[in-house]
């Protein structure tokens, strides 16, 4: 009778726990939406959407590197097609920015649906190099094309109205629903892990051949994995065209792989709300490196932070923090 | 309603044009932007030695306006249109900008100079080679200063097929800027009754060009020409040297080709290139003399980005000092009023569209023998007349040129 | 004239020669990345750092110290070489138990780094190495003019390569090598001194990296961006040979270097991609690569 008494009593405070956690969670959210909210009010529109698309993109990377284990060396081809597809049907189709974005999001879905049948079956370092040497396929390729323009990149894209009536010249309304465009985002990635979907992707994050044996098909939820990520990275890259009115090989170039994942790792992979905090983290720091003195040195930087992380903050600061609050309030 | 409304924006447009008129400068400060890439693969053109030949001018003229004081803040671009488009918006808005200097690769430059268009914001482009700046994106916030592709190609060609050199075999980046090029070429080298007797387009990038050398040794053509850039034409020059292309007795042309890019081959590998040049540091007496004082700060000769970057940046601050005023509209139009006279041209004029035209001239990579030290590298053939030199307004496509 | 589809027959071997060149790189330093791979199981992406790093080591050593380009073949690769080796030593290791997706993080962290150092210390323009006295010239030999540098190229690359497998396929070192690879803890037992085989199997692949380096000096613009683009498709050549062998990946190199050497006469402007489309079809038939073991 009395062991179960206290089970009953374990299980109902094991109960509150989870629902403190929950009401945590609930609070934290609450209170970042809330900053973002007022954002505009007292930081600069266009670095503060900058942050939103980079925010989304990271996320979006994370999905595959912190959820499935894969790292993509590939994801600014997802970026760019976004960017590139939104912008030329913004720019010669005059289409409202919703269908552009869309497009360009389904571009993306597509092209992450061929990178990944192609690469998905290798693992690690494999897998890295491979969706590397596809990404600087396209690359080329969006350097030849002449609706890219090349170099010179696609200029002047028009913002347009948003379902035909709401200007998006407008600062303040485009920060708006570039942060609503995010929260889709990041809600879509948020339901995702915390489906069933996303507790066979941890199984085979943890361990594959265990997975496999439980009559997993490891490589269709991989490959699901992958293509949302690609689709979300492409959200990213079309909002981020539509914002910037323009479009760039920047956005197709290794490079820009190489910063995703530093903004993941800086932030913490395989938590939800690291990579916003790494992009965040990523994009103030090469803003105020590129303004003061020191701007010459902001690829050794990265590079130092790149450095760093790996050898010493592997869980990156949300995961540190994540740890310090575990060891200390429990 | 409509009545009201029309009243109140005539009210306010006279008001508006009223304070223009009275012409001041605002914040009581002139501040300078520098954007640049200070870290990537066009840190040499322009990069932190613009920046000291920037602090150079506002030095050498004296540092004030009319006693208001002249400020320069600097970024680094690092090649990418978003950062030059977010950092140049936050200049205007924010930080009150009132010109923008240096510019360097085209992304950057058109996507800056679109944020400036409309602003109170000048925008002196310097280190960038497109020809559309001041064609199909022309805006009346930017001047094009130094050099850019049309005189490069077309001068280059011409040069060399009055020289006898007929036949051209061309190798091309394949891309939009070396299809352009290309192009420029194969209209001058047949319009003077020339050949073009083949072609072949590389990759952006390519790491080994013996095979495109190869191919243009067996045509026979008299000239190669290479119209590509950067680290492609520096390769491409080495890989013509090893395979003796000049003792096979083929003429090698780089259409786009910077000092810094000959410094880096050495006359040795790059003797007897023809190029044409903007601005060449030993030119005559004024621009060596500038080009010293360069040298002391810098430890290094200066390029002809680094003397335009100077050159159009005195010429701006003069047109404040004249004007009192700081306005992009009314600075650009007391620019365009007054001939450039400076250690970088003489005569030169800021036309419609926004391109400063001046001399420019047909140079060749001294041989060994000839060059003195290592910065020594350039003998003047002759000088191309500042009219003809850049694309006739009649060939414009931009929407500044009245027709 | 013969032909060979469409292409004068001198000129098709004169392409496929310099082709053969091209893959001598490319098997020289897929060669080091599959050595790397072999005991550390990460892939280096500072591969290409520090082949930059052993052209700038030769240009150093010319112009600082007056070294010429014989001692250098030998010098630069040991300086680079040990470079890599304390790299190893203080950074890599510590990060062998973990997953080794963040060894290649890692080096690539260090890739930017080294590129960045040296873009500031000596902008981003190159600097120019000249061939050696003895190797300068050239000879026609009927279908083309073979400069007698790529000549020695082709012929050392060749040497090293099979001297390299020979090493490790041959020799009771390369046997406690590859047993190192396939338990590490075994060999401990025996006595042999795991940490310091793989410190000096990194610094060895790194030497390849720099010996290619210097190879490629007198040739190309010595600049801190030469071996970024240059490492992403040696990256795809590993992927198309698969890690397997080291006989594979010089073999893969030089095939790749021969299909685009052929690739930028009938179609140049893909000759950038064309080894990644061969990479998109090894992977369609042979996901584990030509000479890779099915994982």
């Amino acid at each position: 009778m009395a062991t179960t008494e206290t089970k009953k009593i374990k299980l109902s405070s094991a109960q509150e726990l989870q629902q403190a956690v929950k009401r945590r969670r609930i609070m934290i959210y609450t209170a970042l939406l809330a900053v973002a909210l007022v954002a505009p009010f007292l930081a600069y529109p266009v670095f503060l959407m900058k942050i939103l698309c980079f925010a989304l993109f990271a996320c979006a990377f994370n999905l595959v590197l912190g959820y499935t284990g894969l790292l993509s060396f590939g994801h600014a081809a997802f970026l760019a097609t976004g960017g590139y597809f939104t912008g030329y049907l913004l720019s010669q189709h005059a289409v409202t920015p919703e269908v552009g974005i869309l497009v360009g999001t389904l571009a993306a879905i597509i092209l992450g649906t061929f990178f990944g049948l192609l690469s998905i079956r290798r693992q690690g370092i494999y897998f890295a190099m491979i969706t590397l040497a596809l990404a600087q396929l396209v690359f080329f390729f969006y350097l030849q094309a002449d609706f890219t323009g090349g170099e010179d990149g696609m200029q002047g894209v028009p913002r347009g109205y948003l379902f035909g009536f709401i200007d998006l010249e407008n600062n303040l309304s485009m920060y708006y629903f570039v942060l609503a465009v995010f929260l889709l985002g990041f809600m879509l990635i948020q339901r995702t892990i915390h489906s069933p979907f996303g507790q066979v992707l941890k199984a085979i994050r943890e361990n594959e051949p265990r997975a496999t044996s439980l009559g997993y098909n490891v490589d269709a939820y991989k490959l699901v994995a992958f293509v949302i990520s690609a689709g979300l990275a492409g959200l990213a890259g079309s909002t981020k065209t539509v914002i910037f009115q323009l479009a760039s090989l920047n956005d197709a170039h290794w490079h820009m792989s190489g910063e995703v994942i530093l903004m993941t790792l800086v932030g913490g992979v395989g938590t939800l709300v690291g990579p916003i905090v790494g992009a965040t983290f990523v994009l103030t720091l090469t803003h105020q490196l590129a303004q003061s003195a020191l701007g010459d040195w902001v690829n050794v930087i990265l590079g130092v932070v790149f450095v760093a992380c790996v050898m010493a903050f592997r869980a990156g600061i949300v995961g540190e923090i994540q740890k310090f609050a575990k060891k200390n309030f429990k | 309603m409509k009545l009201i409304k029309k009243v109140l924006t005539a009210a306010v447009a006279t008001a508006m044009s009223v304070g223009a008129a009275q012409a001041a400068i605002t914040d009581n400060e002139v501040r300078i932007g520098y954007l640049a890439d200070m870290s990537g693969g066009y840190r040499d053109l322009a990069g932190p030695n613009g920046l000291e030949a920037l602090r150079m001018a506002v030095e050498d003229f004296g540092g004030t306006v009319k006693g208001n004081k002249i400020t320069i803040v600097s970024a680094d671009d690092r090649n990418s249109p978003d950062v030059a488009s977010s950092t140049v918006r936050q200049w205007i808005e924010s930080d009150k900008v009132d010109m923008v200097a240096g510019l360097v690769a085209s992304s950057v430059v058109i996507a800056a100079t679109k944020i400036m268009a409309g602003s109170d914001t000048l925008g002196l482009v310097n280190g960038s080679a497109a020809s559309s700046i001041t064609n199909e994106h022309c805006t009346p916030n930017h001047i094009h200063w130094t050099y850019d592709t049309y005189p490069l190609a077309n001068s280059t060609a011409a040069a060399i097929v009055d020289g006898g050199g007929k036949n051209w075999f061309i190798v091309t980046a394949d891309y939009a800027f070396g299809h352009s090029l290309e192009n420029d070429v194969r209209t001058v080298v047949e319009a003077k009754g020339g050949k073009i007797v083949g072609t072949v387009r590389h990759p952006l990038g390519t790491n080994d060009f013996s095979s495109y050398i190869l191919q243009a040794q067996s045509s026979g053509a008299q000239v190669v020409g290479f119209a590509n850039a950067g680290g492609d034409t520096v390769n491409s020059v080495i890989t013509a040297g090893e395979f003796g292309l000049a003792q096979s007795g083929q003429t090698v042309a780089a259409l786009l080709f910077f000092l810094t890019d000959v410094h880096a081959l050495g006359v040795k590998t790059a003797q007897g290139i023809q190029l044409v040049t903007g601005w060449y540091w030993d030119k005559d007496k004024e621009a060596r003399e500038w080009s010293d004082r360069f040298h002391q700060r810098t430890k290094s000769r200066p390029s002809m980005v680094h003397a335009g970057i100077y050159s159009s940046t005195l010429h701006y601050l003069k047109a404040v000092e004249t004007t009192g005023s700081d306005k992009a509209s009314v600075v650009r139009a007391e620019m365009a009023k007054n001939q450039v006279n400076d250690m970088f041209t003489k005569d030169g004029y800021i036309r419609e569209d926004g391109r400063m035209v001046h001399d420019m001239y047909l140079a060749q990579v001294k041989t060994p023998a000839e060059s003195k030290n290592a910065w020594d590298l350039y003998k003047i053939i002759r000088t191309i007349p500042a009219d003809g030199a850049f694309r006739p307004l009649s060939e414009s496509k931009c929407s500044l040129v009245k027709k | 004239m013969t032909m060979i589809f469409g292409v004068p027959a001198a000129a098709f071997f004169g392409q496929l020669l310099l082709g053969l060149i091209n893959g001598a790189f490319y098997a020289l330093l897929s060669l080091g990345l599959a050595i790397i791979f072999g005991l550390l199981k990460i892939i280096n992406f500072a591969h290409g750092a520090q082949y930059m790093l052993g052209a700038f080591a030769a240009y150093l050593l010319l112009h600082l110290l007056g070294i010429n380009y014989w001692m250098a073949l030998f010098l630069a690769p040991l300086i680079v070489g040990t470079f890599g080796a304390l790299i190893e030593r203080y950074l890599l290791r510590r990060i062998t138990h973990i997953d080794h997706m963040y060894g290649l993080l890692l080096t690539f962290g260090l890739a930017l780094i080294i590129q960045g150092l040296f873009t500031n210390i000596f902008g981003v323009s190159g600097n120019r190495y000249p061939v050696p006295d003895a190797l300068s010239g050239g000879v026609n030999l009927g279908f083309m003019f073979l400069p007698y540098y790529r000549g020695w190229i082709v012929a050392i690359a060749v040497v090293v390569c099979i001297a390299v497998w020979f090493l490790i396929e041959k020799t009771k070192l390369g046997g406690y090598l590859r047993a190192g690879t396939e338990n590490p803890a075994l060999m401990q037992a025996f006595g042999i001194n795991v940490p310091l085989l793989v410190t000096l199997t990194y610094g060895f692949g790194v030497a390849l990296a720099a010996f290619t380096g210097v190879l490629a000096a007198p040739i190309y613009s010595v600049a801190p961006g030469m071996g970024a683009n240059l490492l992403i498709v040696v990256f795809a050549v590993v992927v198309i040979g698969g890690m397997g062998s080291i006989m594979g990946a010089i073999i893969t190199g030089l095939a790749m270097g021969i299909v685009e050497g052929l690739t930028k006469v009938y179609y140049p402007e893909a000759s950038n991609t064309v080894i990644f489309l061969v990479m998109i079809f090894v992977l369609l038939l042979r996901p584990a690569g030509l000479f890779g073991k099915e994982a």
